[in-house]
């Protein structure tokens, strides 16, 4: 006797009450608190912040510990909010060479104006576990001193003086950035619009991507222009004040990829990829400013032969969000499409069965004649 | 995190912002315009991912008022988990009347069937669609199919049915299988089987299309012309099969297949689960009906 499967509801609300308890663990370990998250696993709400597009670091601790840590359904969970939100206006666009510096370093100059500054980075450490992490001993104060007056130039600016690099782009005056939360997608997309949704792209795909250009697929002779990471200022123009209105500020890492340079008709200059995405993420930053380079291709009239140059294919997957969705979806049920299927596949057998049992029938006839 | 909820994060009514719903709205009757035509649209994040219907959920959320009665189902099953959780987070975000007849729906969200009751004037069908572009798998790039569909230029489709019947003897199409809309636009019906093509040609329902992840929403107006491709000599037919419902008797509908053990024993039972509940509160009874009286299914909630 068949009796039907029932009871979704019942199932799904326990499943949901089990995934909470798992979620919260041996309740004897205390709970994780936000501001924890915020402070001590810092670079992954920076990744959420990021990807998922709204810089609220307590909501995305807030995501993350609902996700147990995973990031792609904690960044899922900052969009589907943002999402939700109304949209006041847009700022001015920010100015990173009047970036509130913390780090940044230039592999093409030795020494620049401004100067290199490590700041806090894994770079040169030594991938040694530390035990004392795990003993949550004391950490001493870092060093600091005043900061200085002196500027710290992009170094695209540098080499722009002379003449050697391309400009900032060349968006026409009145050009009004797209926005690609507010719009649908159309191929083929104006820069902003593809750096928009390169920022937002998993950094995964990105850093596989930009490492296929390095490795001959669309290679473009990248050289790290310049990294920087820290705040810079947010500015509204609101319509009944004649100045800025400053909003605050928000932290973003920044990278100008110097590349090959183009002769053709104008002067030989270099090229150039940009990544710019929201916290500290350099992996991310850089991935994209190779990615950023290598869609630029028909610009530049190089040939398309790689993936990472093919705006359709990157920008139509470089949503983690939307290919985790799609990818996850095969969970569904497909019964109805699998018996549709099944039948075909069934009358196809059968004809094919019949067909193979007369020609075995034939060749008897024939060997015995 | 503090034991208290807190208002660090509010929802709008119905989940979506009005803006939203208007720019949404907007698509909607311009694909209501132009019948079988894919209006792009800015698809928003939903609380559900991308692929599990949130291109439904959208333009569901969109139409839905206060004195509607919403009706969820998938694989022509209201208590499938995902119709489930689609019903009620539309009891949460919008708190509307929801049911699972079909008769009494005035909006049905559907994932992969259209209901076997037949759908009347004022209802709205909305569809889950997960790759709206019937000429995807032929061309991937969407710059090209849209140059395509613009230039009427639907050959590519007709050379892979027509290698279909050169290779198998027969269309080889058994789900998503293209339509042509008022003699002008394919338009992919969206993964249903292609048993319930005949349903859309003309339907006095208003059907609504929406695919979240690809961004785009097309539509048919009641009465719309929907014809499903074929070839002369080789007529486009629905799946039929062998046997009735073996719980309601019925024919002439779709039916799911249910392994009853691990000897190869089977049996066919209604994809609509509505449909087979009425048939059997009327009496009819297939050869696998229990014999108890019929257990009711979950309510609607």
């Amino acid at each position: 006797m068949y009796v039907a499967v029932k009871g979704g509801e019942a199932a799904i609300a326990n499943a949901h009450a089990l995934l909470a308890d798992r979620r919260r663990g041996d309740r004897s370990v205390p709970a994780l608190r936000l501001d924890q998250i915020v402070e001590q696993l810092a670079l992954g709400v920076d990744r959420v912040m990021s990807e998922g597009s709204l810089y609220d670091r307590e909501l995305a601790a807030l995501a993350i510990v609902q996700a147990r840590g995973d990031m792609i359904e904690a960044i899922f969970l900052v969009r589907a909010y943002r999402t939700t939100l109304p949209r006041f206006g847009y700022t001015k666009a920010i100015d990173t060479g009047a970036m509130l510096v913390e780090r940044r370093v230039s592999a093409t100059y030795k020494d620049l104006p401004g100067g290199q500054l490590l700041g806090p980075t894994f770079d040169y450490t030594h991938r040694l576990l530390d035990p004392e992490l795990a003993a949550g001993g004391d950490v001493a104060e870092p060093l600091q001193r005043a900061s200085e007056a002196e500027a710290m130039p992009r170094v695209s600016a540098i080499l722009a003086r002379e003449g050697l690099i391309e400009p900032d782009g060349d968006m026409p005056q009145d050009h009004i950035p797209g926005d690609i939360t507010r719009e649908p997608l159309e191929f083929p997309m104006a820069r902003d619009i593809r750096l928009q949704a390169l920022s937002r792209g998993d950094e995964g795909f990105l850093l596989a991507l930009g490492y296929s250009t390095q490795r001959g697929y669309a290679r473009n002779h990248p050289f790290v222009g310049e990294v920087r990471i820290g705040e810079v200022e947010l500015e509204l123009d609101v319509p009944e004040l004649p100045f800025a209105v400053p909003l605050g500020s928000v932290r973003v890492t920044e990278c100008q990829m110097v590349n090959q340079f183009k002769g053709s008709a104008k002067a030989p200059q270099f090229t150039r990829g940009y990544g710019l995405v929201f916290g500290q993420s350099e992996r991310k930053a850089m991935a994209m400013a190779l990615c950023d380079r290598a869609l630029r291709a028909t610009e530049f009239g190089e040939d398309v032969v790689a993936a990472a140059q093919d705006e359709e294919f990157v920008i139509s997957h470089s949503d983690n969000v939307q290919a985790t969705g799609f990818v996850e979806h095969l969970k569904l049920p497909h019964y109805v499409d699998f018996q549709a299927e099944l039948d075909l596949v069934r009358r196809m057998r059968a004809e094919h069965d019949a067909r193979e049992n007369a020609g075995r029938a034939e060749e008897k006839r024939e060997a015995a004649e | 995190m503090t034991a208290q909820p807190t208002d660090i994060a509010t929802y709008n009514f119905a989940y979506l912002d009005e803006q939203t719903k208007r720019m949404i709205r907007r698509a909607i009757l311009k694909g209501i315009a132009i019948p079988g035509y894919q209006v792009p649209f800015a698809s928003r994040e939903m609380p559900m991912p991308y692929g599990w219907g949130t291109g439904g959920v959208q333009v569901t959320a969109s139409i839905i008022g206060p004195d509607d009665v919403l009706k969820v189902i998938d694989q022509g099953a209201d208590d499938t988990t995902n119709a489930v959780s689609i019903r009620a987070f539309f009891k949460k975000v919008a708190n509307v009347a929801v049911t699972t007849e079909t008769a009494k729906a005035t909006i049905i969200q559907t994932r992969h069937r259209i209901p076997e009751h037949p759908l009347t004037a004022g209802q709205v069908l909305v569809y889950q669609v997960p790759i709206p572009e019937p000429l995807r798998f032929l061309e991937p790039r969407e710059t090209e199919t849209r140059k395509m569909h613009a230039l009427e230029e639907y050959g590519l489709m007709h050379v892979k049915l027509y290698e279909d019947i050169a290779r198998h003897g027969r269309i080889a199409t058994t789900y998503a299988y293209p339509v042509k809309v008022e003699g002008r636009y394919v338009m992919d019906p969206s993964p249903t089987p292609k048993f319930d093509n005949p349903k859309m040609h003309r339907s006095p329902a208003l059907q609504l299309f929406g695919a979240g992840r690809e961004k785009r929403i097309y539509a048919l107006p009641p009465f719309t012309d929907v014809v499903s491709l074929d070839f002369e000599d080789h007529p486009f037919e629905v799946q039929t099969f062998d046997q009735p419902c073996a719980l309601c008797a019925a024919e002439n509908v779709y039916l799911d297949e249910v392994i009853l053990d691990d000897h190869g024993g089977y049996m066919f039972v209604c994809s609509d689960t509505d449909h087979c509940e009425k048939r059997r509160e009327q009496g009819h009874r297939g050869h696998l009906a229990p014999e108890s009286p019929l257990e009711k299914t979950e309510p609607a909630q």
